[in-house]
């Protein structure tokens, strides 16, 4: 050991300066600091809000649990809850799905690879109101693109009533969302999909592997902890969408894709109802902390992963 | 088990030709190594053998079969990497039993393939490991456990001791060497070491640039190397190369350029009076009195024998000697050729003359 020169210092701060956890807290400090102000106070205030019966204009008072109670009895808030979940699961398996597959054609060696790898992006970079707008005249009930085409192919007769039935609704808005969603998923795994090296599918192919199994038994277990982080931030996104909800569908008809955010945005801004809308928004919050876990736990370092370098 | 052949074999990258016609031919059961130097195209030959890589022209066949357009998988060959490859989220004990998982071989039957293999390379305790945990060395004996698990017609060998320290080495070689003794599958090896090519070859391949400058068995390279490139690549030290010429009329003249004349046995008549170069390996020398004088500039003891670098003329010659030398740097001593062992090359073409 070398330090045994060093003990003459004052032995208290010495021992602090040279322990890694606490130089690391000292100079976390500034961000914690401010992580705490900015994040945490109106995430505080929404949770007491939640507990009021605030209304836009109207100091409230605390009255417990009374907005939850009158939540639970709510048909039009548990409607919002099962579509938040249906539509959060759907999305997400499509866009996992189709993300993937885009990623795997795309790390293929093919003509223009970089030019497809841009086009991709496209649908990411483009703000969501202004999608959300295109889609809404894809969708439209009479000058819609997807009715027009296909009845000039012949196979419909009359209009597809895409936001105005429940359930072609529910299809519309989860199709724009995948639209939306894909690259982020096809970007994020492409880019753990190169991390792969070549040598080990050569050795896997040599070892008389088809395409199939290097697929499953070296591509996707070498991508999991990369399907983990992508997978955990889509659901949370697709889980809080908001803009192409409320571009789109406004929560109608009769709420059939109304999702917990934009019933609470509804109930609490244009309904007036703080307290009520805070309520639903904090209603959120254990199944994001559920899913935070669920990732937290999927993104813990495999066995494999720990040791050496390579 | 199986034969391999390769004929007028080309590959180029692009416009950039990388192998220009190779032919080589591996008998049933042989041990061939490729030794040339960095980028003179041993890898990509071997990538061809397995099929990873597709050939620009001429054809490879395998125990007499043409695979130019079978998948890698089809080959039934295995491959140790230059990195070795090994499947990061495997076990070892995994690492080797893939093939055989993928064939859907019952339990039973993979335990029975991989325990013995694990205990042949010393594997045993390691077979929960994964690659990460372990060391160089070890992760070198996976890979070969992999490759040996197979039982194939052909093992690949990608210069698998570059990564070892000089004892493991060593060690390793006896180990690769005493298993193709016993399995007698066919095995391509390359590698940049010599000593390893010395050793453990049955027939050695030496590249160049694309191009084969010639094969034979360790030996017969050693004794008569084709050319310069061969001479000076085989042999450590490497061969000490004089320019000179021969004397037009006694073929056992050889004389520098600086005007000192080398003893030569066999010139043939056609060399006479020709620019030439003169070869004698740094072994077929010894110090003895009334020999060619001989400059010391450095004496290099190593116990069993001693290494001298000492010039002759205006020429450096390095030379080993087995008998003990008391002559310190800056004295001269006299230097006899074993004129036998020399040999003389076309200064233009590089080949032997004699
Ligand atoms: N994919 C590739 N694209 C273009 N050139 C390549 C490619 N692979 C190899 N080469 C070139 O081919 C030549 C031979 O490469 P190769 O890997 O076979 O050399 P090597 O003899 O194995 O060398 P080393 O002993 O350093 O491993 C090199 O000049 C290299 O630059
Ligand atoms: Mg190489």
């Amino acid at each position: 050991m070398t330090m045994t020169t060093t003990a003459k210092q004052p032995l208290a701060f010495g021992n602090i300066a040279r322990s890694n956890t606490a130089v690391g807290l000292f100079f976390m400090l500034p961000a914690a600091v401010f992580l705490l102000c900015f994040l945490t106070y109106p995430l505080g205030l929404g949770v007491w809000l939640g507990f009021t019966d605030t209304t836009i204009g109207r100091e409230g008072i605390f009255i417990g649990l009374e907005n939850y109670e009158a939540l639970a009895r709510d048909s039009v808030f548990w409607m919002a809850v099962y579509n938040t979940i249906f539509y959060t699961l759907i999305a997400s398996i499509l866009k996992f799905g189709l993300g993937l597959w885009l990623a795997l054609i795309l790390n293929e060696h093919l003509p223009f690879k970089s030019f497809f790898r841009a086009i991709i992006l496209l649908p990411w970079v483009v703000p969501t109101v202004l999608s959300a707008l295109a889609f809404w005249w894809i969708y439209d009930a009479q000058f819609s693109i997807i009715s027009w085409s296909l009845m000039k192919l012949g196979w419909i007769h009359s209009p597809i009533n895409f936001l105005g039935d429940p359930n072609n609704a529910r299809a519309s808005v989860i199709a724009a969302n995948v639209w939306r969603g894909i690259p982020f998923v096809a970007i994020s795994l492409l880019a753990g999909l190169q991390t792969i090296p070549q040598s080990l599918h050569e050795a896997a192919s040599l070892d008389g592997a088809t395409g199939w199994q290097r697929f499953r038994f070296i591509t996707l277990p070498m991508l999991t902890p990369i399907i983990a982080v992508v997978m955990t931030f889509s659901v949370l996104f697709t889980f809080t969408d908001f803009q192409l909800i409320y571009v789109l569908t406004k929560g109608g008809p009769v709420n059939a894709t109304h999702l917990m955010a934009t019933l609470s945005f509804q109930r609490g801004i244009p309904g007036g109802q703080l307290g009520e809308g805070a309520a639903i928004a904090v209603a959120m919050i254990p199944f994001l902390l559920a899913s935070i876990l669920f990732s937290f736990f999927g993104l813990q370092r495999r066995k494999w992963q720990q040791g050496g370098q390579d | 088990m199986a034969s391999v052949e390769f004929a007028n074999v080309r590959k180029s990258f692009g416009t950039h030709p990388v192998i220009k016609g190779v032919d080589i031919e591996i008998a049933d059961g042989e041990f061939v190594i490729l030794v040339g130097p960095s980028g003179c195209g041993k890898s990509t030959l071997l990538r061809m053998l397995a099929g990873l890589e597709n050939i620009s022209a001429g054809e490879i066949k395998i125990g007499g079969k043409v695979v130019n357009n079978l998948a890698p998988k089809e080959r039934d060959i295995a491959m140790v990497f230059q990195n070795y490859a090994l499947y990061p989220h495997m076990t070892v004990a995994d690492n080797m039993a893939f093939s055989l998982k993928l064939k859907g071989a019952p339990k039973s039957e993979v335990d029975k393939r991989v325990k013995p293999a694990a205990e042949i390379l010393g594997l045993s305790p390691l077979l929960d490991r994964f690659p990460r945990q372990l060391s160089g060395g070890q992760r070198q004996r996976v890979a070969m456990g992999r490759a040996i698990v197979r039982d194939p017609q052909v093992f690949l060998f990608d210069e698998p001791l570059s990564n070892l320290d000089a004892k493991l080495r060593v060690a390793m070689r006896a180990e690769i060497k005493e298993l193709h003794q016993r399995l007698k599958t066919t095995t391509v090896y390359v590698t940049h070491d010599q000593i390893e090519a010395m050793t453990m070859a049955d027939k050695i391949v030496v590249m160049h640039d694309g191009l084969v400058e010639q094969i034979g068995a360790p030996l017969e390279l050693y004794d008569q190397p084709a050319n310069l490139f061969v001479a000076s690549f085989i042999g450590s030290p490497a061969m000490n190369m004089i320019k000179g010429k021969l004397d037009p009329n006694d073929g056992q003249k050889f004389t520098t350029e600086k005007g000192i004349v080398l003893p030569v046995v066999k010139a043939p008549e056609s060399a006479k009076g020709r620019a030439l170069i003169y070869g004698l390996r740094p072994e077929h020398m010894t110090i003895a009195n009334g020999g060619i004088p001989a400059e010391v500039v450095v004496i290099e003891p190593t116990g069993s024998e001693t290494q001298m670098i000492m010039r002759v003329g205006g020429d450096l010659i390095t030379g080993v000697f087995h008998q003990r030398i008391s002559a310190k740097p800056g004295e001269t001593v006299g230097l006899s050729i074993h004129a036998e062992a020399t040999y003389l090359f076309d200064a233009e073409t590089g080949k032997r003359l004699a």
